[in-house]
């Protein structure tokens, strides 16, 4: 078990790292460098700690509850192939942190470069050593998405930007591919785990959904490892520091693909479905990456074109679905990550110390650096397959397996043909790469003074080169217990006898391998004239370009069709939005009614109208259809109907058993009728006879279909209502709330327990919303500027103010006080009435009508008669009510309560209660309940008197914006 | 009753839709006042018409669910009132500044051509 947690370890630590990283100060170069490479080093030192167990082909597991309804577990997995896969990613790691502590400038943010790095290495490890496929896939994306972020590291150049988007666009498609192609394979196996998936190599070959799995993932796995078609993406990768050049985009991202492949490989290759679909596009991404390799003029263009080649190679391995062909692949696959990643970073190092990467501008660098030269010549020749280096040992396997007979299709029977060709092409551009750079003359013009780099930004090639020798010389000391790990991981039972050796004797594939280095000089030589006139880009294919295809896809998506459809399915006139969705507001109510059928207008026996309850009906659907009249002109009519309205529907809740209701309902009104008073005054007049009597026929056409709709609208409410009050009440959860209210709840208000009890926490959330709608409004009116013309003061301000002035004995203000006289000092002394009335109502709440809410919006309004009676400046003046705090205490309070139940060991929110004996207020209900109530309250205070009060003060805005203009008014 | 409720709702309904469809902000809010009164009757109507028979238990009794009207939707609706108070309010404030920001009521901002 042990050590599963230290295989958790190894996932983790990179991405605390990445944390680490991203906190520290943006040149701070050699701390950030030394935290990835001490953690790539630890990582390694876990890895190298568990070889052990992995080695005797039982891999470490780890296994956590993640979601066990859905039968997820997250699931860590260590077997041979993972192993390997996570030294190299390590490894290189830290051969990378090394060299990119010495590549990258102090100028650039390099903290972030690190953070980026380890986060992606910390992905990588994800994906190598999960142990269940949706982990892969999540890992996978990550990959993506932290690759997306290195590519764009230098985000002010345009390439970089370019460069990742198309990189994150086609490989994270091809992860959602992915994604699909896994859940298919999940539901085949009835399991994602990987033990299991890889248990059911019939289940899978014998579905009907293999073909379609089979082609997502392949769809994954070829975007994720640049294979033709989608490879265009990993040239212009390019343009990341060079560092990630050789870490992502040479030794490990663009391994994942093929690492899927070989691990699914087991369970889904040997079909001819697998071979026509791998093998083809192995094969062309073999030939066209190494063939356009030849022709790059850009140092890091031709590897990017030759890892292109060689992941083809690996993955036309692949495809041959023999046990053979699958242990070269591996083979390949390690080999592959470490020639390449040096001569990435040999190529860094040229760019580095010379400032260009140009094949035509570099030239004879030998003499200035003559080790790195000779580096990269060991690591070129490895590249190129000459015997004594391990890229030779792989190709010849390649080559051998190419020879050998599979299907006996012609395609099969051509590869030995093509192999060789593709052979000849790599010690082409192998040579060119070295030639073009360190022989021939002198450099001119180039933009540094070429030197060798510091002695450690070398060490890594060092090191690599000298692992590509000990491959090449000494394979079965060196490499062979390893990969015989790997392989047997992967092929278990089926692993087939192969030789490590140097020397098999005069075979097949010698002679191919001989072929390949003759012919690639020759052609080197034909070449050679060609390639030094400068042109970009290869010849015959050079019309061939995926990119442009992209860009053009990309172009047509976003600037023709998304405008395309926005013009034909949006618009930015509010009314036809409305309008639809009150079309479709009415569609969903009445779409059980299109599909069902009315089932008549139900059975319960109607109960008798009361005449008073029908005329005061009648008084209120008048008011509401006055205010719909009324509110275009006469704002004021309008909202006093609507109180009307309003009235009638508190009234209703009366009559009809929800006292609850109607208090709440009444107290709402008053203070949104005050609100919306208050709003009136910064609203442009708009006077009837200014506008013409007969409006354009299309403004009446849009009424007449408004006034359709809302008769619809209305009628079907109407309708469906009717049909509801008429209908048996059906058993609801109702019972249970009336059953325990007292019992469990220990109120007699059923409605009350429901909010403050049973249903606290979505009261919680309600006063949330309250408290962000009462800040969402304090900000907004902070920022408030009203409209030039509502600015000056209202007009019966002004004649009050003009008949204050005339008189001598009079200041401005005067007048209404004299006629508030009377109201204000009731007003005044009203102020503790309606507090005790607050407090009331918050006390009984849990047994009779009331509650937090009632007594909160109640003493809200005791503020409010406070300003209206006095003015916004007396009350600002002589009460202090700090809303904000009132708010925060409530929240807290509320949250509070609902803590504390955890301090007892009960779930958030458990009420507890008791009848407490007071001396003159009697017997009152005393629950934990209360107290939440008491945090509602508070809160309701605070918010309902922060909006008030927030759009009550903007009248002394105005009035100090005007006072600058016209001087000494002082409103009351 | 239960005609009487329904036509009401049925007319404060059609009050408020018409209103939402209208150009200026007030009649947009009015509206959604209105709508509100009638969806908040509308909730409240599924507990059906009962009279006279408040939710509220007798002193440490339990409650027979047939004999007094539907708490539920009841407490369904306590929460709409003040959430529709809250939504009223920060509507108010936005147009208020929308109308200082863009010198026009229009609900889209600008006057139609």
């Amino acid at each position: 078990m042990s050590n599963g947690w230290l295989l958790l370890a190894a996932l983790v630590l990179p991405f605390a790292g990445a944390l680490l990283a991203g906190f520290l100060p943006t040149n701070a170069r050699n701390a950030a460098a030394v935290l990835a490479g001490a953690i790539a080093v630890a990582g390694c030192a876990i890895i190298v700690a568990l070889y052990p167990d992995v080695a005797a082909q039982e891999p470490v597991r780890l296994r956590l509850d993640w979601l066990p309804m859905l039968g997820l577990d997250f699931t860590l997995r260590l077997d041979g192939l993972a192993w390997l896969f996570a030294l190299l990613i390590f490894g290189i790691g830290a051969l990378v942190a090394l060299y990119a502590r010495y590549y990258m400038s102090p100028d650039d943010p390099v903290p972030r470069f690190f953070s980026f790095l380890l986060a992606f290495m910390g992905a990588m490890v994800g994906v190598v050593i999960s142990g269940n496929l949706i982990q892969i896939v999540f890992f996978w994306e990550l990959t993506s998405l932290f690759s997306f972020l290195l590519i764009g590291y230098w985000h002010h150049s345009a390439m970089a930007r370019d460069g990742a988007r198309m990189a994150l666009i086609i490989t994270a498609a091809g992860g959602l591919c992915l994604l699909v192609g896994v859940l298919l394979v999940g539901r085949i196996v009835g399991s994602y785990d990987l033990d299991e998936v890889l248990a059911s190599r019939e289940l899978i070959l014998d579905s009907d959904l293999y073909t379609t799995a089979l082609v997502l993932i392949l769809l994954g796995a070829f975007t994720k490892s640049a294979q033709f078609p989608f490879h265009f993406w990993l040239p212009h990768a390019m343009a990341a520091p060079t560092p990630v050049s050789a870490y992502l985009h040479s030794a490990t991202m663009v391994k994942v693909g093929i690492f899927l492949l070989i691990r699914l490989w087991p369970v889904m290759a040997g079909t001819d479905a697998w071979f026509y679909m791998v093998v083809p596009a192995g094969l062309i991404t073999l030939l066209l990456g190494a063939f356009a390799a030849i022709y790059q003029q850009d140092l890091k263009g031709l590897l990017a074109y030759s890892t292109i080649s060689h992941l083809g190679l690996i993955t036309l391995l692949l495809g041959l679905g023999s046990p053979l062909a699958a242990v070269a692949a591996i083979f390949h696959t390690m080999n592959h990550a470490i020639f390449k990643a040096s001569l990435f970073m040999a190529a860094g190092i040229i760019d580095h110390e010379t400032g260009t990467r140009d094949l035509r501008k570099l030239s004879g660098l030998y003499r200035y650096m003559p080790f790195t030269g000779t580096l990269a010549m060991v690591a070129a020749a490895s590249m190129a397959g000459v015997p004594l280096l391990n890229g030779f040992i792989s190709k010849e396997m390649f080559f051998a397996e190419a020879v050998a007979d599979h299907t006996g299709s012609l395609l099969d029977d051509s590869l030995p043909y093509w192999a060789t060709l593709a052979g000849v092409f790599s010690v082409t551009y192998s040579l060119r790469f070295i030639l073009g750079v360190f022989f021939g003359p002198p450099p001119i013009d180039l933009p540094r003074r070429p030197h060798e780099p510091a002695h450690w930004m070398r060490f890594p090639i060092e090191l690599l080169v000298l692992i590509c020798l000990l491959i090449g010389i000494v394979p079965s000391f060196t490499v062979g217990p390893l990969l015989a790990t790997a392989v047997e991981s992967v092929l278990g039972g089926s692993t087939p006898y192969y030789s490590l050796a140097l020397w098999h004797g005069f075979t097949l594939p010698l002679l191919m391998s001989c072929i390949a280095l003759g012919g690639g000089i020759l052609l080197y030589l034909a070449l050679r004239d060609y390639l030094n006139s400068g042109i970009e880009g290869p010849p015959v294919i050079r019309g061939l370009k995926g990119q442009r295809i992209f860009e053009k896809a990309l172009a047509t998506l976003a600037l023709q069709w998304a405008p395309a459809a926005e013009g034909a399915l949006g618009t930015r006139r509010l009314q036809p939005q409305m309008r639809l969705v009150v079309l479709l507001a009415a569609l969903a109510a009445l779409s059980p009614i299109l599909v069902g059928g009315v089932a008549g207008t139900g059975t319960l026996p109607a109960t008798p109208v009361e005449p008073a309850f029908a005329l005061m009906w009648i008084v209120g659907a008048g008011c509401a259809l006055a205010a719909a009249y009324q509110a275009k002109y006469h704002r004021f009519a309008a909202l006093v109907l609507v109180g009307g309205a309003g009235l009638v529907t508190c009234l209703t809740f009366v009559w009809l058993s929800a006292p609850d209701l109607a208090v709440t309902q009444l107290l709402v009104e008053i203070v949104t009728t005050v609100l919306l008073l208050l709003g009136l005054r910064w609203l442009p007049k708009r006077i009837e006879d200014n506008y013409p009597t007969r409006p354009p026929l299309s403004t009446l056409m849009r009424r007449y279909a408004d006034f359709g709709i809302a008769c619809a609208f209305g009628g079907a409410l109407a309708f469906l209502s009717y049909c509801m009050m008429t209908c048996p009440l059906p058993e609801s959860i109702s019972r249970f709330f009336v059953e325990r209210a007292y019992t469990e709840g220990g109120g007699t208000n059923i409605v009350n327990v429901i909010l403050v009890d049973f249903r606290g926490f979505d009261t919680m959330g309600e006063i949330v919303v309250l408290c962000l709608a009462g800040l969402t409004v304090f900000a907004l009116l902070r920022r408030f500027r009203p409209a030039p013309e509502s600015e000056e003061l209202p007009e019966q301000q002004r004649l009050q103010d003009a008949l204050d002035d005339a008189a001598p004995d009079r200041t401005p203000g005067d007048t209404v006080s004299d006629y508030l006289l009377i109201p204000r000092l009731i007003m005044n002394w009203l102020f503790p009435v309606v507090a005790v009335l607050a407090v009331y109502l918050f006390m009984r709440g849990h047994d009779l009508p009331g509650g937090g809410f009632a007594a909160g919006i109640t003493l809200s309004i005791a503020f409010v008669i406070q300003y209206m009676a006095s003015g916004t400046r007396w009350v600002e003046d002589h009460l202090r009510v700090l809303p904000l705090r009132w708010m925060g205490l409530g929240l807290l309070t509320s949250v509070g309560t609902g803590i504390g139940s955890w301090v007892f060991g009960y779930p958030f929110l458990t009420s507890h209660f008791q009848y407490l004996d007071l001396p003159v207020l009697g017997k009152i209900p005393l629950a934990t309940a209360l107290l939440f109530d008491l945090g509602v309250f508070a809160l309701v205070v605070g918010a309902t008197v922060l909006i008030l009060i927030a759009l009550a003060h903007q009248s002394l805005r105005s009035t100090r914006a005007s006072q600058a203009t016209e001087g000494g008014e002082r409103w009351r | 009753m239960e005609i009487v409720l329904s036509l009401g709702i049925g007319i404060l309904a059609a009050s408020g839709v018409w209103l939402v469809l209208r150009p200026r902000t007030f009649q947009v809010i009015i509206g959604l006042s209105l709508i509100s009164y009638a969806v908040n009757l509308f909730i409240f109507s599924m507990g059906r018409v009962t009279l006279d028979a408040p939710p509220i238990l007798a002193p440490g009794g339990i409650g027979d669910p047939t004999k007094m009207a539907d708490p539920l939707p009841q407490a369904l609706v306590l929460t709409a009132i003040v959430i529709g108070f809250a939504m009223t309010a920060l509507f108010l404030v936005v147009l208020l500044a929308a109308r200082g920001r863009t010198g026009t009521d229009h609900v889209d901002g600008r006057e139609a051509e």
